[in-house]
């Protein structure tokens, strides 16, 4: 059974290959998502966040889930050179780690109903598991940041996590202030295949901001993996990116 | 430095110990600089004092220390605790190795490999097979934009 959505403004969709899954099954799981979107959302002025950012909630009385998120966030921010922050404008957007967070989330939640077989994919982020309706790992298309309908790599992987970070808009400068002469970025798109989605989405858009470097600290992660592509066509990828790619 | 290891020790051993840290943590940066930069292995110089500085040029060491295997104090990296061992041979480094390094918690995926990343290239290509699932930006999310903003002020020096 696969469906997709359009939740917290993304397609969001999920695929369960175990015979035993049923239409209520898959509902609980966009309903996770739902809650994420009323707690998390930056767009909406009844949410948790809002509420946090207009000062009328303090981050310890807020709900454990929040509080888990903030410390996430530091711990990321810790482990990535202050590349990842939520703390932007005198406000705390954590939008870029809760996608994330809540797709791993999601995809816990068919595992502990005992599923065994399945996707829960995000605005392009994906938490892998089991197989797919042929019994083989799963098949993962890197989208083409020039030609959005066009893939140009086939992974085949599972139990796994794979994020994208990186941009389609062609001659959109993107400056990164950590140095002074304003660089343009020239990485498009960067794919991390990390343990889970959580983990692979949180490094993938603290390296995507990391520019040219980027990558190379993909490649210091234990467990991790990375392909990008750069302004001139080129891919470049990690040693050991190899072994997920599908030939056949 | 040194809470480790054993509390009862001689003085000679303690400064023993200290010389042998210092220089061991001073190898490792010398080590760290050689992977990260590129450039050709770092040598050592060092001072009576026991304080120890990095050179980039191809002078030997000035002699102080004998060949053998040296093993550092374990450090707080702060994301985890960090012991190297160090080889030295005609008074150059000829190897590190760590003996402990972060690796089993989340908190330790920062950096637990100093090692240069080798990297491949080649030229993107379109495919045509069939796929379950596609990865890749998000099409419309102006959260991720946000974000990424977010993240980049936020990563001035």
């Amino acid at each position: 059974m696969k469906q997709t959505r359009i939740l917290m403004g993304m397609p969001v969709t999920v695929e369960v290959v175990d015979p035993a899954v049923t239409e209520p099954v898959l509902d609980a799981v966009y309903a996770y998502f739902e809650y994420i979107d009323e707690k998390f959302s930056t767009y909406k002025e009844t949410s948790e966040i809002s509420k946090i950012n207009r000062h009328e909630l303090a981050l310890e009385d807020a709900s454990e889930d929040m509080r888990t998120i903030f410390a996430l966030s530091e711990q990321t921010r810790l482990e990535t050179e202050g590349y990842f922050d939520i703390f932007y404008n005198g406000r705390y957007d954590p939008s870029g780690l809760v996608k994330g967070w809540a797709i791993f989330q999601a995809a816990e939640l068919l595992r502990e109903k005992g599923f065994q077989n399945y996707y829960v994919e995000a605005g392009g982020d994906i938490q892998l598991a089991g197989s797919n309706a042929q019994g083989r790992d799963w098949r993962v298309g890197i989208r083409n940041p020039f030609e959005m309908n066009e893939i140009v790599k086939v992974l085949s992987a599972t139990d796994c996590g794979i994020a994208t970070s990186g941009t389609y808009v062609r001659g959109q400068h993107i400056y990164n202030p950590k140095n002074a002469g304003a660089l343009e970025l020239d990485i498009l798109s960067l794919t991390v295949i990390g343990p889970d989605i959580y983990e692979a989405d949180r490094f993938a858009t603290a390296a995507f901001a990391m520019g040219k470097k980027g990558l190379g600290f993909i490649a210091r992660l234990d467990g991790f993996e990375g392909y990008s592509i750069d302004k001139d066509r080129r891919a470049t990828f990690t040693a050991g990116f190899g072994r997920f790619v599908a030939y056949d | 430095m040194n809470k480790r290891n054993s509390p009862t020790f001689d003085l000679n051993q303690s400064a023993r110990k200290f010389f042998l840290s210092a220089f061991v943590v001073t190898a490792f940066a010398a080590y760290v600089a050689h992977d990260r930069l590129g450039t050709q292995a770092s040598t050592l110089t060092t001072n009576s004092a026991g304080q120890s500085n990095t050179q980039t040029s191809g002078a030997s060491l000035a002699g102080s220390f004998k060949n053998g295997t040296f093993t550092g104090t374990e450090e707080d990296a702060y994301y985890g605790l960090v012991k190297v061992q160090t080889t030295i041979q005609n008074g150059k480094i000829t190897d590190v190795t760590f003996l402990e390094f972060p690796k089993d918690r989340r908190t330790s995926q920062r950096i637990n490999s100093y090692a240069v990343p080798t990297l491949q290239q080649e030229a993107m290509q379109a495919q045509s097979a069939s796929v379950n699932v596609i990865s890749g930006a998000t099409l419309t999310s102006q959260a991720f934009v946000a974000s990424l903003q977010a993240a980049l002020s936020s990563a001035k020096n």
